[in-house]
């Protein structure tokens, strides 16, 4: 063990290695409801010649590495399975190039979004990428990696359909340019023109090397920015609405929630849309758009647009948005968790008669969050309970609905989004035999000593 | 333990180690050691593992717990309802670790020094008036102001400068104040959050008493550190008094122009200390003087007001040094922070800021760029 | 709607016999029928009794569950130093801000807040007497349980309710309930000679609960001669003033919203207005960001008469 220290502090450096019990506390575990598993060493490496010789290190003595960035994934994606070393990638964060007329960042693997957020408000204030509503230390390149979703999901796809390019270290030990960064110094692409190479790490979290930088595309950024909600009672009209507001090409993010507390809230189904603008004329243009597109609804009765307090429009125009934390303390517990299928939009009244029902079933608290994709191309439905941290029943009934849900979506055409390892090998089992052999292809050539965060993504 | 009920809460998202525009982390212990443990977050879940017995105390994790500054920028920026809590659950935990004996030797000895000399530096106490001599400011009888210097200001060089420097500036004011020398006792701030609340309470019951019976109504305090104790926790003790940190006092008299002031064409940038800005709210007073000295040309870092990084010197490790030095110290950080500012001084309002900040500079061997100086040194040069 | 005299009679005889009438779908609720009848025949909750018994909806659905839900009592009222006079705020939490300084000093800080003090008046924009027959009754009997002599109702719709409403109802009111224009007003007096004329042209936001107390109008006028405030000559101003038009926006769609606003606002700005000041928190925080783009300062009267009387504006300009 103090063989493996002595050369992990060669790396980074003694102060930025530990075995000790705190931290081998801390980063076993995520806030979710997984159990723990200990590391053996956490490492913080700072630059990417760092981060592979810890692989090389671990190659050579077959140990399980696990990246992490803030671990908030919740789903258990940084827990060290088998143990091993995790790699903290947060003192990597820089912000390495902004590429204005092609509008692109390059950061490093440790980057935060908070960081990305702030950088670009103060330099590049026409310029935006797509931010989650993960807490701001939420990672850029792990939101990535898991195919995160964030404001400009609607308008673009999953977050991870804007990389430009990443640079890897491969579990051999070697740096990768994946992408036009492969061959130019531009970060325009991350795989066309050339074969697209980003979909052998992108989605394995971590499993198939370690992502030391991401191109991210950015996109422009409009002066204001404005929500309305759009309510209505009756879930089975939400896809058609979806649908007509999608069509529009108008609005930035569409988010839908359904929550019983508070009481404002009780039995309907909200549809927020964002609008952007320049000027007062385009961002009221795209208004007026979007109501005619609605108007339908309202002259039935099935929906109407809601007065939003001030004090509500501030926290719905966030980014990220601090209400999305919040939810973990509705219990005064300081924990919440979501199983996030990507699923077909026209799922939406199934998966939140589902919702109720498994809150009713496991007297729990929830919220349905909801995130469209690309024109509606999919849907992210969130099925969020929060939880005491405290209070270990709570916590088990949580675990139940969720893995009810597991089973449910998947029966209804989801697929599961940053699944837990039993998702994970839920969908392996299911999934197309040939799929899984080439999974287990891509894995046998790129690790094939099996030590890139063991127990995720396992195809046998 | 106090506010055991709240620790669990923490969903460790990470709000409480940033700036309130996500800019950069604003926790000085997690941007020394960058792991998650010596984060707000990570020091609750590992407070919580701990009170349930998952791990043990040891140097690990006292170096944690001591670490923090308590400068607040968590309790700032965390977005959940028991993010006032915070420090106070620090604190609290510290006093456990107080009450069970197991403490890391530097907070250890200071304590002993306190409870020795009174103070500690192991100075006698008969010295602690000594900085005035050569000033304008005389012993405390029946004026209308009680000076309080605290601990810092009486016996650290550089403290003792820049109460002179305050002294004299508040004299030269007009304000009728004296000092309690060598009757004065240090004000248990730092005792307090490093966990002693039963020394701290000796100190304040104290300093209540001796007040009172001096007939003391108004203290203007050179250090926040001092300030925070006699306006927040003093009051509980039965020590109300009307408390002052002395910018306070000086800003209208400053924008009156009270003191003759002649042009001083330096460009200067202020470091809100952690015990005047975020505990306390008082980010413009200070300003107001650096403003209304002609010539000045004021210029605010980014990290400025409620996202200002703190020196380092809070939280007891002015005197435990258990943040410790380094490049990724914080004082270094704040040091380099200013200087994008393009500023040759920084204004400081603490004594204990004004010492971190001025080893900060020659460990950096900056001292032909920058130079730190308390707002009363820099309105003294500007004094016709 | 459109109907000439005769016509509009004979839809009202049509409703009063239960029968339908295109009223009972047109109606926009504004309430300014309440004040147009001189005879206080109360046409406007006629026709909100209609639309009940008939399900005829006005808004949507959802949107009308939404507000059932939002004024249902949880327990969660506030309660303040309560004396036999009391501030009552409903449950608009901006009064918890804008009810400061001098103006209140002597009944502050007997106050109270919450859905358990609700007026309930809002539910005839949704039809739902239903709701009102429900709660009404209960809010009063808290009121009761008080044992508040004078109730200072802060949103017309309060004093509307005690002095209109439940006796519509036949709901016995068992304190006095006072308009805050009218206590403002006897205040303002009272602190004469700290008042400073603020010389600036305003526009008057009046909102449709406003023709539940139409006999307290004539205070906005009084109230703006005692702090020096010309009241702007304009078109849609007391019997024809215009709503907020945020209702119609939820049940009618964009346009109607869009083009009450605009000539509303158009109005002001033409007749030289600097200020809008509201009544009603509701219409201020659905008028505030396009008053300013009209390019006059929104501002609640509350705080107008602060600044008068050299306060500053809590919400801010």
């Amino acid at each position: 063990m103090s063989e493996i220290f002595k050369a992990l502090a060669e790396i980074v450096g003694e102060n930025y290695v530990s075995y000790q019990p705190e931290e081998l506390f801390f980063y076993s575990r995520d806030p979710g409801l997984l159990p723990a598993n200990k590391p053996d060493f956490v490492v913080l490496p700072k630059t990417s010649v760092e981060v592979q010789e810890v692989i090389r290190l671990a190659k050579r003595e077959k140990i399980p590495i696990v990246p992490m960035g803030a671990g908030l994934a919740l789903t258990g994606l940084v827990i060290p399975l088998k143990g091993g070393i995790v790699v903290d990638m947060k003192r990597m964060n820089k912000i390495i190039e902004v590429n204005e007329k092609a509008r692109y960042a390059v950061v490093e693997g440790g980057t935060s979004q908070g960081f990305l957020k702030s950088y670009l408000e103060k330099n590049y204030p026409r310029l935006r990428h797509s931010i989650p509503d993960a807490p701001p230390a939420a990672t850029i390149a792990s939101n990535v990696i898991i195919h995160g979703q964030g404001r400009l999901t609607q308008q673009y796809g999953f977050n991870s359909d804007m990389v430009c390019g990443l640079e890897v270290v491969l579990p051999s030990g070697e740096i990768c340019n994946i992408g036009s960064s492969s061959i130019s110094s531009d970060w325009f692409s991350k795989g066309a023109p050339l074969p697209d190479l980003s979909g052998l790490f992108l989605g394995w979290f971590g499993t198939t090397g370690i992502i030391t930088k991401v191109g991210l595309k950015l996109y422009p950024k409009k002066k204001m920015r404005d929500v309305e909600i759009f309510v209505t009672d009756n879930e089975n009209l939400v896809p058609d609405m979806v649908y007509e507001i999608t069509h529009t090409e108008m609005i930035e993010d569409v988010l839908i929630f359904t929550q019983p507390l508070p009481m404002m809230f009780k039995d309907n189904h909200h549809v927020s849309f964002y609008l952007t603008g320049d000027t007062d004329e385009e961002i009221e243009f795209k208004r007026k758009m979007v109501w005619k597109a609605l108007e339908g609804f309202i002259k039935s009765k099935d929906g109407g647009f809601m007065s939003i307090p001030p004090a509500m429009k501030g926290s719905l125009l966030e980014m990220p948005q601090t209400s999305a934390s919040r939810l973990a303390d509705v219990k005064r517990g300081g924990g919440f968790e979501y199983s996030g299928p990507i699923i077909s939009v026209e799922r939406y009244p199934e998966c939140s008669r589902k919702l109720v029902e498994m809150s009713l079933k496991y007297d729990l608290a929830y919220s349905g969050m909801v995130r469209i994709i690309g024109r509606g191309h999919s849907m992210m439905f969130g099925f969020a309970f929060t939880f005491n941290r405290a209070d270990a029943d709570m916590m088990d009934r949580t675990k139940k609905a969720l893995e009810e849900i597991s089973c449910y979506v998947l029966d209804i055409g989801g697929v599961y989004w940053k699944p837990t390892v039993a998702e994970q090998k839920i969908a392996i089992e299911k999934m197309d035999s040939n799929t899984r052999h080439l999974m287990r292809m891509v894995k046998d050539i790129l690790d094939p000593d099996g030590i890139m965060n063991p127990g995720n993504w396992e195809v046998y | 333990m106090r506010y055991e009920e709240i620790v669990h809460r923490c969903f460790r998202c990470g709000y409480c180690k940033l700036a309130g525009d996500y800019s950069d982390f604003n926790c000085p212990a997690y941007r020394k050691f960058m792991f998650e443990t010596y984060s707000p977050g990570g020091r609750m879940w590992l407070i919580r593992a701990w009170l349930n017995g998952d791990i043990k105390n040891s140097e690990r994790f006292q170096e944690i717990l001591y670490s923090c500054a308590t400068c607040a920028n968590c309790v700032e920026h965390c977005v959940f309802t028991f993010s006032e809590d915070l420090v106070n659950i620090f604190i609290a935990t510290r006093g456990e670790l107080v009450s069970k004996g197991i403490i890391p030797p530097p907070v250890r000895d200071y304590f002993k020094n306190i409870s020795i000399s009174g103070n500690p530096y192991k100075e006698p106490a008969e010295k602690r008036g000594q900085w005035s001599e050569g000033s304008l400011v005389e012993e405390y009888k029946d004026q209308e102001y009680l000076f309080y210097i605290g601990d810092v200001g009486s016996y650290d060089e550089r403290g003792k400068k820049i109460a002179k420097a305050v002294g004299n500036l508040l004299i030269k004011a007009g304000l009728s104040i004296g000092i309690l020398a060598d009757k004065e006792m240090g004000d248990g701030n730092e005792v307090r959050v490093l966990g002693e609340e039963g020394l701290f309470k000796y100190l304040a019951e104290g300093n209540i008493s001796l007040f009172k019976e001096k007939g003391i109504k108004k203290i203007i305090t050179l250090d926040p550190h001092s300030f925070n104790a006699f306006k927040n926790d003093y009051p509980e003790l039965g020590g109300a008094f009307e408390v002052y940190h002395y910018t306070q006092i000086m800003a209208p008299l400053m924008e009156s122009g009270t003191v003759a002031l002649k042009d001083l064409a330096l460009r200067v940038t202020y470091h809100d200390p952690c015990y005047l800005g975020r505990h306390n709210g008082e980010y413009d007073a200070p300003r107001r003087i650096l403003k209304s000295i002609p010539g000045i040309d004021f210029i605010e870092m980014e990290h400025s007001r409620d996202n200002a990084f703190c020196c380092g010197g809070g939280g007891g490790n002015f005197f435990t040094d258990i943040l410790g030095g380094g490049e990724e110290s914080p004082s270094r950080i704040r040091v380099k922070q200013s200087l994008q500012t393009g500023a040759s001084i920084i204004a400081v309002a603490c004594p204990q800021c004004a010492k971190m900040l001025d080893d900060a500079v020659k460990v950096e061997e900056l001292e032909d760029k920058v130079e730190v100086l308390d707002i009363a040194e820099i309105v003294g040069r500007a004094m016709a | 709607m459109d109907f000439d005299r005769e016509s509009a009679k004979e839809e009202m005889l049509k409703i009063f016999r239960g029968e339908d009438s295109p009223v009972l779908h047109s109606c926009v609720t504004c309430y300014g029928c309440e004040e147009y009848c001189k005879r206080c025949n109360h046409p406007f909750y006629l026709i909100t009794e209609r639309r009940q018994e008939k399900g005829i909806l006005t808004a949507p659905r959802a949107i009308t569950r939404q507000w059932i839900n939002i004024g249902e009592p949880l327990g969660k009222y506030r309660l303040g130093e309560v004396k036999e006079r009391v501030l009552s705020f409903g449950f608009m939490p901006e009064f918890l801000d804008l009810v400061k300084g001098k103006l209140f000093e002597d009944v502050m800080p007997s106050y109270i807040f919450g859905q358990e003090f609700f007026c309930n008046v809002v539910y005839i924009h949704f039809a739902s007497t239903a709701i009102i027959k429900e709660r009404l009754p209960v809010i009063i009997d808290n009121f009761r349980k008080l044992e508040v002599k004078e109730v200072v109702c802060m949103h017309d719709e309060c004093y509307g309710s005690f002095t209109s409403l439940a006796p519509a109802y036949g709901i016995e009111v068992p304190f006095k309930p006072i308009h805050y224009f009218e206590y403002l007003y006897n205040r303002l007096k009272e602190l004469r000679s700290m008042i400073r004329p603020l010389n600036i042209k305003a526009a008057y936001q009046r909102p449709c609960s406003s023709r539940l107390s139409s006999d307290k109008h004539h205070f906005v006028r009084d109230i703006m001669e005692l702090i020096g405030v010309d009241l702007v000559d304009r078109k849609y101003q007391d019997e024809n003033a215009l709503c907020c038009g945020d209702i119609f926006g939820m049940m009618f769609g964009y346009d109607l919203r869009n083009d009450v606003q605009k000539r509303n606002l158009d109005d002001m700005a033409e007749n030289g207005a600097e200020y809008c000041f509201f009544n009603c928190p509701a219409c201020q925080n659905a008028l505030s960001e396009k008053v300013i783009k009209a390019g006059l300062k929104p501002l609640h009267i509350i705080d107008l008469c602060r600044m008068a009387i050299g306060e500053e504006p809590e919400m801010g300009v």
